[in-house]
């Protein structure tokens, strides 16, 4: 996920490390209000970073409730569909699904750390469907970037950006980069409107 | 109880000795060799020649299938009165020594007999039919010493590179018969002049030189070894001696008729002349003296091929192929060989003791305390006339009744019994 | 796991393991993985939606049953539809030549044509011609690629589960391939990817059926059972076929058998961590005993099902990778 290379870059952070571990306790704590019995609760962290962050979204629900939900990683990579149309190169992806637990009749909440075309929950969602039959699926993502293809919204969110598409939103995880921090960078430059890199 | 083989002028090719020296037996093994040994009873071999009992790697017994050609027993008499204390049995019986079973037969009929040490040779290919190999591993595994289709080539480039393979895989050796069929078909003896002169449908030398030439061409594809028998023509000698300059692995033998005599010796249509291959020319017996001089042939051997009084006595045309050999070869290859200058006695020695034994790694055709009392002795200057009715194998036909020729066998003695002696 | 992000495939099609990098190979083999968790999947359903809409033909001029079955399997997982065309019923029969077959399969739009057929080198003179995307499913005696990209999958996981150790790979690992290699396209591709993956391999079989100076491939090679498996941390038996013995290339079954077959007595020469492979279908208690195909041993069923998984993962790769057809 990186800019542009001919354009001048402008860093602002979006979010500090505080902010985004106050964003991740308040997601824990309208999670559990929403949903009665966390026993029925699974979260399926979306790869790459979306699974570091439902680690820490379970955690943080233990110590609200005493239970912590069980915890799997999805890799949406054979949904994508933008694979059909042969459009770019593979990206052969992070990582393998895998959870040990079954879905059927729980409430699955998927996590993902950027929401922006929303192909990405798109592909997540028909992946979950093809394992089992949830009662429900919610959604939880750190940023919202904007710039919806599709009808999809995050059940819980953690912070909104707004940017112009060829602005770049870059989340980092200790877990994943070594420190936690939202960034925006803006291209100084006016550049060719690609095809939206943030949405993985 | 010892016996002693005394005053005899030993000769051992494979330690190169060749002196005065006396033999002490005991049991099965040759305790001593030296001069002025004691022992219990004597054998008083002055005037004789002592050598290791000679090996024949080229016979047929006929047994099982046509025992009134010859037995395995008659056959080893005849070759003990011949001075053989070992010989390789072909496998072309009926029925044929083609599986482990016959094999192990064979050696238990020998042992039986208790006369000399046999060695069968076992079929390359199923019935001999030149279509499927054999088990050679588990033929090897019970004792047979080499794999041959003898009486028939392998037509089949095809199957022989395949037989070439699996032998030298299975640590065999492939003895050849060399003849195209299809060449040879109604020929009963040399194609040339004496049998247009008769009248009588020839067998060129190409039928042979061909199949050698292909059968070394194989060989060396293979990187196999390949043991050519009873060569008789130039060409085939003048092709092995090319081909082990190239590194080819490849051995020969010869017998002693195609050193002896040519096609003239069937001027009066006797059948006992008749064989395969065919007594060939004079130029053809001077480059096997040649071949025997110089290496290129490596042994000598009998084919022994014994056929009944009745079986032969038909025309020439209808006669079956083959001549006994076990009882005239000694004094061939002294007549023919060594008394002509062309080999030293040690040497014609070696090409009837060690040199086949090594062929097919046999442990025979030596003298060596320790090793096995096989021996003969034989009077070199015994003068006297082939007579085929004194002969110990039940067969007669040889082409060289009443021939006056030179050495006789005095005795020869197999694990320390004397299984022949004669009595003049 | 190996982050394949990086890598990319750029070949139209998989004609034979020769002419792949190690690169290459182990961009199949880091793939295959995320396809064996699609099969493996029990309340689920087993298939993504990777092909949908694509067509894969399977065109064999050869029976087969389970490498047909295997590459059907793996397009419908992935949600393409399927056409199979046999000799039989392909208008081969008729005298049409292999390229206009192709031409009137491709007039059907298909994606991909798996073709096995028995003259060596069908699937590259069609890959050469035509635009469709070939997999060589078995051209005569000269390659099976997807054969040994599963068999090296199936390898690579066991070792890195006894090495414990998930980036393990098949470096110095000693394979010993067994039987009649001078007929096996199994035996060739995998010389090929064994040796490029860096692992030794020897060759072993009755002297008849050993190609001529296959040694040049980068193996050893022996005539002698023993010798092959004493150090071999994996045994690779092929299938001795009966029409052989005709030809003149063995004199029995029951002296191949004495030579060369994998059962428990012969297996005592072989390290006691050996495993026991396979490409099938196998010859019960002919060229492998069957308590050891059936045994802790053997990892044949490993193979069959990575079968599948090494399948999918190729036509994911050659269909999305982007390349020009």
């Amino acid at each position: 996920m990186t800019p542009p290379e001919s354009s001048h870059v402008e860093e602002t952070v979006v979010m500090t490390a505080e902010a985004v571990a106050e964003a991740c306790r308040r997601i824990a704590q309208e999670v559990v209000v929403a949903n009665e019995d966390m026993a029925e609760v699974v979260l399926l962290g979306i790869l790459r970073r979306g699974r570091p962050l439902a680690d820490r979204l379970a955690k943080l629900i233990h110590e609200l409730t005493g239970v912590a939900p069980q915890v799997g990683s999805l890799a949406t990579t054979l949904y994508r569909d933008d694979m059909r149309s042969g459009m770019r190169p593979l990206k052969h992806g992070y990582g393998k699904t895998h959870f040990e637990f079954p879905i059927n009749n729980k409430t699955v909440v998927l996590v993902d750390d950027v929401i922006a075309a929303g192909r990405t929950v798109r592909a997540a969602l028909d992946e979950v469907m093809d394992y089992g039959r949830p009662t429900r699926i919610q959604l939880a993502c750190l940023i919202d970037r904007g710039g919806r293809e599709l009808p999809i919204q995050p059940d819980y969110l953690g912070w909104s950006v707004s940017g112009a598409p060829a602005d770049h939103v870059s989340v980092q995880l200790m877990e994943t980069d070594g420190q936690d921090i939202v960034l925006l960078e803006r291209a100084a430059k006016e550049s060719e409107n690609e095809r939206d890199d943030a949405s993985p | 109880m010892s016996l002693l083989i005394k005053n005899g002028h030993l000769i051992d090719p494979a330690s190169n000795r060749s002196e005065t020296a006396d033999v002490l037996i005991r049991g099965k093994r040759i305790e001593a060799i030296g001069k002025n040994l004691d022992g219990d009873k004597v054998l008083d071999a002055s005037g004789c020649i002592v050598c290791p009992g000679l090996v024949d790697i080229h016979v047929h017994f006929r047994e099982p299938g046509y025992e009134t050609k010859e037995t395995i027993e008659s056959g080893c008499r005849a070759a003990a009165r011949g001075g053989f204390t070992s010989v390789v049995t072909m496998p072309n019986t009926d029925p044929p020594i083609d599986d482990a079973g016959l094999v192990e037969f064979v050696y238990r009929r020998a042992h039986e007999v208790g006369c000399v040490n046999v060695y069968p040779a076992a079929c390359a290919t199923k019935g001999r039919a030149g279509q499927e190999m054999t088990e050679m591993a588990e033929l090897k595994a019970v004792g047979a010493v080499a794999v041959t289709d003898d009486g028939s080539d392998i037509d089949s480039s095809w199957v022989l590179r395949r037989v070439l393979e699996y032998a030298d895989m299975c640590g065999l050796v492939y003895l050849a018969h060399c003849e195209d069929r299809s060449l040879s078909e109604e020929g009963v003896m040399n194609e040339g002049y004496n049998s247009t002169r008769l009248g009588l449908p020839g067998m060129p030398k190409a039928m042979e030189e061909s199949r050698v030439d292909r059968n070394v061409r194989l060989a060396e594809l293979t990187g196999a070894r390949l043991h050519i028998q009873h060569i008789s023509t130039a060409g085939s000698v003048a092709i092995i001696r090319d081909a082990k300059t190239r590194g080819v692995r490849v051995t020969c033998e010869t017998a002693p008729h195609y050193f002896t005599l040519t096609d003239d010796a069937l001027a009066d249509f006797g059948t006992n002349a008749k064989m395969n291959p065919p007594l060939r020319e004079a130029v053809d017996v001077a480059a096997i003296k040649q071949g025997l001089a110089d290496g290129t042939i490596d042994c000598i051997a009998t084919d022994h091929a014994p056929h009944t009084i009745t079986d032969k006595d038909v025309e020439f045309q209808l006669a079956p192929f083959g001549v006994v050999g076990l009882e005239t070869a000694l004094a061939l290859t002294l007549a023919e060989l060594v008394e002509s200058g062309v080999l030293t006695i040690e040497r014609a020695l070696a090409l009837l003791t060690c040199a086949p034994a090594a062929l097919l790694g046999l442990a025979a055709g030596r003298l060596s305390e320790g090793g096995p009392a096989d021996v003969t002795v034989l009077d070199p200057n015994a003068e006297h006339a082939v007579d085929p009715k004194a002969f110990a194998s039940l067969a007669r036909n040889t082409p060289l009744a009443g021939r006056t020729v030179r050495g006789q066998v005095r005795a020869t003695v197999r694990e320390g019994k004397v299984v022949y002696r004669s009595d003049e | 796991m190996n982050d394949a992000s990086e890598r990319t495939w750029t070949r139209k099609d998989l004609v034979g393991i020769e002419e792949l990098s190690r690169d290459e190979i182990e961009l199949v083999l880091d793939t295959a993985p995320q396809f064996v968790a699609v099969s493996a999947r029990d309340s689920g359903i087993k298939k993504v939606p990777v092909l949908q809409g694509r067509l894969v033909v399977t065109w064999f001029y050869e029976p087969s049953t389970r490498t047909r079955s295997s590459f059907e399997l793996a397009a419908k997982r992935l949600s393409a539809d399927t056409l199979s065309i046999s000799a039989s019923t392909s208008s081969l029969v008729k005298g049409e030549s292999l390229h206009d077959t192709l031409a009137n399969i491709e007039a059907m739009h298909s994606d991909i044509v798996v073709i096995r057929h028995r003259y060596a080198g069908a699937a590259q003179i069609l890959a050469e011609r035509h635009d469709s995307h070939i997999i060589n499913a078995g051209d005569g005696r000269h390659e099976h690629p997807t054969q040994a990209l599963l068999d090296a999958l199936t390898m690579r996981d066991r070792i890195r589960a006894v090495r414990k150790d998930p980036e393990a790979g098949l470096d110095g690992v000693r394979v010993a391939i067994i039987g009649d290699i001078s007929h096996s396209r199994v035996a060739r591709s995998n010389i090929w990817c064994l040796t490029k993956l860096g692992a030794e391999v020897v060759l072993c079989g009755p002297r008849t059926l050993l190609p001529p100076r296959v040694d040049e491939m980068g193996v050893e090679v022996t005539t002698d059972l023993k010798e092959a498996i004493s150090r071999a941390d994996i045994i690779y038996a092929l299938r001795i076929q009966l029409e052989r013995q005709q030809r003149c290339l063995f004199p029995s079954l029951r002296e191949y058998i004495r030579l060369f077959r994998i059962d428990s007595t012969s297996i005592q020469a072989a390290p006691e961590h050996a495993l026991v492979m396979h490409p099938g279908p196998i010859n019960r208690d002919l060229e492998l005993a069957a308590d050891l195909a059936d045994g802790p041993r053997s990892v044949i069923l490993e193979q069959v099902a990575n079968g599948v998984a090494v399948r999918m993962a190729i036509m994911h790769l050659l269909i999305n990778s982007g390349v020009e057809t």
